[in-house]
């Protein structure tokens, strides 16, 4: 357990940590990605921050099945929370965001009327 | 060698499915390999013996937060081909920077080494009774050395309740009284000088009370009333 590293697991049919980071990593990186590519479309950037969420999960889940410990797996709960309630507040935000505009691009928000 | 497999199945289908998130033209078609996502998550959750959280996630996160998106999704009528027209413009600057960061994250993890005393800084080490599950063992933490956290993510929960909902509310209803700024400061009998007769002062007077202006008009009326409202 002590040297559970990325780079001594040879055997591909022994699923260690090495496997589920690698996993959170990719899953990480496509999130970042969807926020990128799409840069108008509000929706899709609070889903690829879900996905995020979702991959710091996996490595709270990942790092708790290796040490054998608990609180990986409460904190990732917390995550769970945290991200429930981000969801919730971003989508009310949209909804109004998109009753004012009738549109939901992101591009303009910073052009204020008030 | 089941368990091995069925992890690079569920984790296959889980990237697969992100891809999709990330790139579909549709944003329901988005939201549902979403829920396609989080279910093979769930599903690597059970392998890695995290029972719980692995229902929990498929009961909020789908039952709850993918429903919501999906909702949302539906009920705002979007013109989705025009929010896609900076795809392809930000894909290389995109994927260099998600290249960059996996390449990171690679270097972090890779060398990752456990210190020599990990199993011994453990705060909760999983419980060496056979006969406690998952869900009771998580239990007994939860509810003893993190009931503050347990709470403070409950409050959490009721302030994003409480935020959706003022944030979404449309006032409908007539009955309230609102402040009207604008009439409150057309309004000029309220400070007016009474000329009260010596000696006798309010007390034998009684409180004078101006007479309530009168209601505003139905606006069909108010329009050719010009010498009343200040507001045309």
């Amino acid at each position: 357990m002590t040297t559970t590293g990325m780079g001594d697991t040879t055997e591909m049919l022994t699923i260690g940590l090495a496997h589920y980071l690698t996993v959170s990593a990719i899953l990480f990186v496509l999130g970042v990605l969807g926020i990128f590519l799409n840069r108008k479309n509000i929706i899709v950037i609070l889903m690829s921050v879900e996905l995020i969420l979702l991959s710091v999960n996996l490595n709270f889940v990942a790092f708790s099945a290796t040490l054998q410990d608990l609180t990986g797996q409460i904190f990732a709960m917390f995550v769970l929370t945290v991200a429930a309630a981000e969801a919730a507040i971003g989508l009310a935000i949209l909804v109004i965001y998109f009753r004012n505009r009738g549109s939901i691009e992101v591009d303009n928000v910073s052009t204020l009327k008030g | 060698m089941i368990a091995a497999l069925a992890f690079y199945v569920f984790a296959a289908i889980l990237i697969a499915s992100a891809v999709m998130v990330v790139t579909s033209r549709n944003p329901v078609h988005s939201v549902l390999f979403l829920i396609l996502a989080f279910f093979n998550a769930a599903a690597l959750f059970l392998l890695a013996g995290a029972e719980f959280l692995a229902m929990i996630l498929v009961i909020v996160y789908v039952g709850a937060v993918a429903v919501l998106f999906l909702f949302v999704v539906m009920m705002l009528d979007i013109d989705f081909a025009r929010l896609r027209e900076g795809f392809q413009r930000y894909l290389p600057i995109g994927g260099i920077i998600g290249g960059i960061l996996f390449l990171e994250l690679l270097f972090v993890f890779g060398s990752w080494q456990f210190a020599d005393d990990a199993e011994g800084l453990r705060l909760n080490a999983v419980p060496a009774d056979p006969g406690l599950t998952n869900t009771q063992a998580i239990g007994r933490i939860l509810y003893t050395d993190y009931v503050f956290l347990f709470q403070a993510s409950g409050l959490i929960l009721l302030v994003a309740m409480i935020g959706a909902i003022v944030l979404t509310l449309r006032e409908k209803r007539t009955d309230s009284r609102r402040q009207n700024i604008a009439v409150q400061v057309a309004r000029t009998e309220a400070v007016s000088m009474q000329n009260v007769p010596p000696r006798q002062g309010l007390g034998t007077l009684g409180i004078i009370r101006r007479p309530l202006p009168a209601p505003p008009k139905p606006k069909a009326v108010a329009h050719d009333d010009h010498g009343h409202g200040g507001h045309h």
